[in-house]
This record gives structure tokens, C-alpha cells and sequence, in this order.
């Protein structure tokens, strides 16, 4: 997993509350068997004008000038600002790949649905949440195109001169800084699994053998 | 000390807490479907990891099989592709597996219960995030990312921070031939779709005792659009009937030592949660979403509400944006919205019981000439089988009504069957997000008894208000 320490980049404002993962990435895009790709289908719904599927080359398809992905005051943004409960409903972690994909490394709200911002730890991508109050100054500085750094060594975001200070679980903000992968770690810890799953098949043998 | 449920079934699969307070939890159970597994047995496959416990697992697809005739397999060669890609993963790690034309198929999260692969205690996941209906059994279970699906199946572990506890407490009785989809829509009208983010909700009081297994199911499976990742009910004798005999289930002296666990599941008296919800069951009337989030949801005598009345301003954004995308107008009748397509079915709501319901009301009625498509999708093969065999299905095709093959069907439209751009749609399934039911689709969600309602009148209507057959 690639890790996350420092990261400065152009910041997305979308003024949404509740972006669900359906709108993330659309239901046809789920039937690759790919972690990778799903860039270009990032808000499909949104960012283009017909519709799509896995076999519509991306060149072909219309966007749509009206959506804030394709302002190019934004292009190449890397940190997406939102409004609440973002990543809500489905569980797709292809909804962060996407993201990933499409360059995000860092999304930015005043609260994510849980498996979501789960997910997003799992892949490289920091999740913030902030006040409402300083997301609405975000959002007045993000508009028309700005930067700002993300630094989750310091906890710390620096909009210009101003510096805002965020909270990161202090076990997930170790693995995003070192880019851990949670199995190997885990396996570090057989033996303890290896003797909890013996007593548990001693105790309650009828949670174990499958008969189907 | 007294424990809530939830404390119980964490203490009781806690391998390890860590040093930066993260719990590492066995998992008893892991359901594994075609969409969000294929990148976790490559990962497995990429680092030479072998699966932990391959009993632990059950497969099936669900999300991409056709509800139609399937002699001639899948046509779309993606769709075909991903469902191939479980048959071989499932083998190539040798899962317990019910592939599509096995009897035993149908929706994961229909099919856990009706095998007894899920049971209470256990911690059940799967990468979905409707695995929450599980916790209708005194379970833990919740929905997974695929990297999570890919950790849980090379370590039979996962990492979890505790959760916050809810308790939502039911009291009193719901009106006749309102359902458990009514109370789990009105719940989320009362507190948001990011009410329980969080949380894990227990759902208590006589109301919910009162649910059958199926209800309990439809209300914990609606736990996720309320933000919870995890929905309960403590076990009781309605639970423990529901397990008995099924295929996975403890037998004999096991089932006497399960049972006697099975019976400390219930959060014990003066436990303490972290936020209590209370509410009136009598007080609720059928309900119906208007909008494209769950929460935009209203009693079916009521209007469509004003964004203008909404207080809060992003709140009020997010009225005026799925006013316009619904094509509805705020203070039309709820009753007075036309529907193009039907669909009863999904992991909500397409169990025998959700199906008898929904037969009572099409029962010597016919669909209304200016409804387009009616169709009903059982959530297994086995519950297709049990619907044949009390004569539903000639109800339903005596109604307009197609009669189709299991799976997830239109509840996403990942197979062939979805909505077209501005089409709208009685649907008794979870989510009525943007395009959801296919590009362009509008989605109102109800219960079973409200869809078939909707069916026969063309329009969103009170069932109980039908004029009664000749």
C-alpha cells in the first residue's frame, strides 16, 4: 500500500451531502474483477452525459461541462472537500479505487459513512473529518481552484498561512505513514489466532465444519 | 458488570486487544459473493497465502445471475466472467459453494439464515453491506471492504475499533398488515441516513419481540441505511425456532449446549448504551420514500415535504436536488405518484413471509394497464420452492405479474434487470440513491404488501385502503 506522510494538491470542492457509493462508481463498473481502472468511472453519472459501461471506450463518452470534476480550474485535483455522511450505503471498496484511481488522496468532510472511511485506510487514502464550520471556509477557499498540503505526520492542514489541526486514529495514522498491509501484520499474531480458534472448536464445536 | 449484547458477542471473539487498542476478532462466519471477492482471492493468489479455515465460508453468486430462464447460462460475457471467476475461486480454495443452478442458491444474505450457516453468537461478514440483516440473530455481523474480505480469509481474523452502542427501542404494536420495512423506514426518518454512524443499533421492546425472524431480518438488513454497520436483536424463542433443523445447525447434544449460549444473548438488565432511541410503533402508518436518500421518507397519506421548510440549508439543497431528480413537486400527494415498474424482492424483502404478504394483496386482483413490468424475485431457490408449493407464484402470474429465477435482481440492476432513465418504480428493496435501479431510475421504496398495492392501482397507495375482491 502506498503511504501517506505529506501530500499537497489542488482540493475538488463538491458541495454535496450524502455522495453515496452508488454514485462513486455505478453498479456496471463492479463487474471487472480488477483492483485497477476504475479512474475514468468516478461519478459517472455526474461526469458524463451518456451512458456507460465497462466496454464504452472513455474517449467516446460526452462530459459533462456542468460538473465540478470536469471544471479545469480543478484539473488534476488530489484532495476532494464534501459535505456530510460521504461514502454512505454500499460497502464497494471500488468506490476508494476509483477515487484512488482518479488521483484522489485524501477526502475531506465533516463526517463519512464507516465502512467507506474504513476502506479508505485500506488503500492509501486519508480521510479528514473537520467542523462544518471550517469546512464551509474550505469550501470558500477551495472555490475556483487552490491548494493546500496535508500533512499527517503533523496532523495538520496548511491552507496558505493558516494552519488547521485534524485527528487520525493513532493505529491507522502509523500504518498510512509506514503503508502497512494489515495481513502481514495480523499473521505476525498465528500462534495467538491458532490457540483462540482451538479452545473456541474445544467449546463450541458446532461453529465449525461446513456441510454444504 | 452488565454487558450490552454487542460487548458480549466482542468479548466472546476477541483474539487480541492490541497495544493501540484495535481488537483483533474471529470470525465464525465469511459470505463470499462474485463482485467483491475476485480482487481478494488474486491478492491471496499474488502474496502464496492460503485460506485459513475453508469451512468457515459460504459462496454464492447472486448479484449478476439472471432472473430469467438460465438453460443458456449468463449472456452478458461480463457478468459471465465475474460469476466464472467465483466458480473458480471457489474451487481452486475449496469453499463450501452453492453455484447457480444449485436449488440451494438465491441471495446471500437470504440464504445464511435459511441454511443455519448463520447463528447466534457468531461474528458473520461479508462484503456487503447488508450483512447487517444477520444481526437478527443475536449475531454480529457486519458489512466488509474487499481488502477486508481478502484479511478475514488468510487470517480469520479482522482489526476492529469498538463501536458505539444504540438502543432503539419499540414500544408498543404496530397496525395490522404494517410490516417491520415500515418501522425500519420510519426509524430512519427519525434519526438519518448517518443517525447510527458509529453505532452499533440493538432494536428492542414489544414491538420488535413481536417480529417474526423474517421482520427482524427486513428491520437489522435497513440497519446500514440508518449508518450503522451492525443491527441486532437479542435471541429468544422466536430465534431459536427459526434454527432448529436447518441444514447447519447444531443437532442433538450440541444443539442442548448451543441453546443454553444462544439464551445469555440479550443485553443484560442496566446495561449501559451510549445512546437510547425510543419510539411508537402505534404511531406509524405505511411508509414510502419520495426522495433518493432513505431518510427522504414520509407516511404514504402524507404530501411531498418543502425543501423551504427544511431549516437546515445543505439539508434543503439536498431536498431541491432529489425533488428534481424524482420529477416530484413539494407538496403533491404522496398517493397521486404514478409507477412505471414494480419490483418485490432483494435481501430486504423477498423471504416467504415478504411474499405472502405481497400475494395477499395481488390475491383475484389484476395490474394496472399503465404499469409496464411487475415482477417478483424470491431471495433463494428454496424460497422460490416454498412459494410454489402454496400456489403464490399463480397468483402473482394470474395478476401480471412475472415470476422470476433468485438473485439481487433490480434492487441494482447489475443483471438485465433495471430501470430506464425516468422510469419509476414501486421497489421494496434498500436504497433509492441516483440511479440505483438503473441510470435515470426513480425509486420509491415500501414494503411488500405497499409494492403489490402500487401494482395493482398504478399508483403509490395505502394497501389497507384496496376495495375489497368480488
Amino acid at each position: 500500500m502506498q503511504a501517506f506522510r505529506v501530500h499537497s494538491g489542488v482540493v475538488l470542492p463538491m458541495d454535496r451531502a450524502n455522495v453515496d457509493t452508488d454514485a462513486i462508481i455505478p453498479k456496471q463498473y463492479l463487474k471487472s474483477v480488477r483492483r485497477t481502472g476504475f479512474g475514468p468511472y468516478a461519478f459517472d453519472d455526474w461526469r458524463y452525459l451518456d451512458a456507460g459501461d465497462l466496454d464504452t471506450p472513455v474517449d467516446s463518452r460526452r462530459p459533462n461541462p456542468d460538473f465540478e470534476l470536469n471544471d479545469a480550474r480543478y484539473a488534476g485535483a488530489s484532495i476532494l472537500l464534501a459535505r456530510r455522511n460521504f461514502g454512505c450505503g454500499s460497502s464497494r471498496e471500488h468506490a476508494v479505487w476509483a477515487l484512488a484511481d482518479q488521483g484522489f488522496r485524501c477526502v475531506i468532510a465533516p463526517s463519512f459513512a464507516d465502512i467507506f472511511f474504513n476502506n479508505c485506510f485500506k488503500n492509501g487514502v486519508l480521510p479528514i473529518v473537520l467542523e462544518e464550520e471550517t469546512i464551509d471556509e474550505l469550501f470558500a477557499f477551495a472555490a475556483g481552484g487552490a491548494e493546500l498540503t496535508v500533512d499527517l505526520e503533523q496532523q495538520q492542514i496548511h491552507v496558505g498561512e493558516r494552519q488547521i489541526d485534524f485527528r487520525v486514529d493513532p493505529a491507522r495514522r502509523e500504518r498510512l505513514l509506514a503503508g502497512l498491509d494489515d495481513i502481514g501484520q495480523t499473521l505476525q499474531l498465528r500462534a495467538q489466532i491458532q490457540d483462540f480458534e482451538a479452545r473456541r472448536r474445544r467449546e463450541k464445536p458446532w461453529l465449525f465444519g461446513a456441510r454444504a | 458488570m452488565a454487558r450490552t449484547l454487542y460487548q458480549k458477542i466482542w468479548d466472546d471473539h476477541l483474539v487480541q486487544t492490541l497495544d493501540d487498542g484495535t481488537g483483533l476478532l474471529y470470525i465464525d462466519r465469511h459470505l463470499v459473493h462474485e463482485v467483491t471477492s475476485p480482487q481478494a482471492f488474486e491478492g491471496l493468489r499474488l502474496a502464496g497465502r492460503p485460506v485459513w479455515r475453508a469451512d468457515a465460508n459460504l459462496a454464492v453468486p447472486d448479484h449478476n445471475v439472471p432472473t430469467t430462464d438460465r438453460a443458456a447460462g449468463i449472456a452478458d460475457p461480463i457478468s459471465r466472467t465475474q460469476v466464472d471467476t467465483l466458480d473458480r475461486n471457489a474451487r481452486e480454495f475449496a469453499l463450501p459453494y452453492f453455484p447457480m443452478a444449485d436449488q440451494r442458491q438465491g441471495i446471500v444474505h437470504v440464504i445464511g439464515p435459511e441454511q443455519g450457516a448463520t447463528l447466534p453468537g457468531m461474528t458473520v461478514v461479508c462484503g456487503d453491506s447488508h450483512t447487517s440483516t444477520h444481526g437478527a440473530f443475536g449475531a454480529l455481523a457486519f458489512g466488509i471492504g474487499t481488502s477486508e474480505v481478502e484479511h478475514v480469509l488468510a487470517t480469520q481474523c479482522l482489526l476492529q475499533q469498538p463501536a458505539k452502542t444504540m438502543r432503539i427501542w419499540v414500544e408498543g404494536a404496530l397496525d395490522a398488515g404494517l410490516t417491520a420495512k415500515d418501522l425500519a423506514l420510519a426509524i430512519i426518518g427519525e434519526i438519518g441516513t448517518a443517525g447510527g454512524t458509529g453505532y452499533v443499533i440493538e432494536f428492542a421492546g414489544p414491538a420488535v419481540q413481536a417480529l417474526s425472524m423474517e421482520g427482524r431480518m427486513t428491520l437489522c438488513n435497513m440497519t446500514i441505511e440508518a449508518g450503522a454497520r451492525a443491527g441486532m436483536v437479542a435471541v429468544d424463542d422466536t430465534t431459536i425456532d427459526y434454527v432448529r433443523g436447518r441444514p447447519f445447525a447444531p443437532t442433538d447434544a450440541h444443539w442442548e449446549a448451543a441453546k443454553a449460549w444462544w439464551r445469555t444473548l440479550h443485553s443484560d438488565e442496566g446495561a449501559s448504551f451510549d445512546r437510547e432511541v425510543r419510539l411508537d410503533a402505534a404511531q406509524i402508518r405505511p411508509q414510502v420514500t419520495w426522495g433518493t436518500s432513505p431518510e427522504m421518507v414520509a407516511a404514504v397519506d402524507a404530501a411531498v415535504p418543502d425543501p423551504a421548510q427544511a431549516g437546515d440549508p445543505v439539508k434543503a439543497q439536498g431536498m431541491r436536488r432529489a425533488l428534481e431528480y424524482m420529477g416530484l413537486a413539494a407538496g403533491q400527494a404522496i398517493s397521486d405518484i404514478a409507477v412505471d415498474k414494480v419490483f418485490i424482492g432483494s435481501c430486504t424483502n423477498s423471504r416467504i413471509e415478504d411474499l405472502r404478504e405481497a400475494a395477499a394483496v395481488v390475491r383475484g386482483r389484476h395490474v394496472a394497464a399503465s404499469v409496464k413490468l411487475a415482477m417478483v424475485v424470491p431471495g433463494s431457490g428454496l424460497v422460490k420452492a416454498q412459494a410454489e408449493a402454496e400456489g403464490l407464484d399463480a397468483i402473482f402470474r394470474a395478476a401480471g405479474f412475472e415470476w422470476r429465477e433468485p438473485g439481487c435482481s433490480m434492487c441494482l440492476a447489475m443483471n438485465a434487470d433495471r430501470l430506464e432513465p425516468g422510469e419509476r418504480c414501486a421497489s421494496t428493496s434498500n436504497r433509492n440513491f441516483e440511479g440505483r435501479q438503473g441510470q435515470g431510475g426513480r425509486t420509491h421504496l415500501l414494503s411488500p404488501a405497499m409494492a403489490a398495492a402500487a401494482g395493482i392501482t398504478g399508483h403509490l397507495v395505502d394497501f389497507r385502503t384496496l376495495p375489497s375482491v368480488a
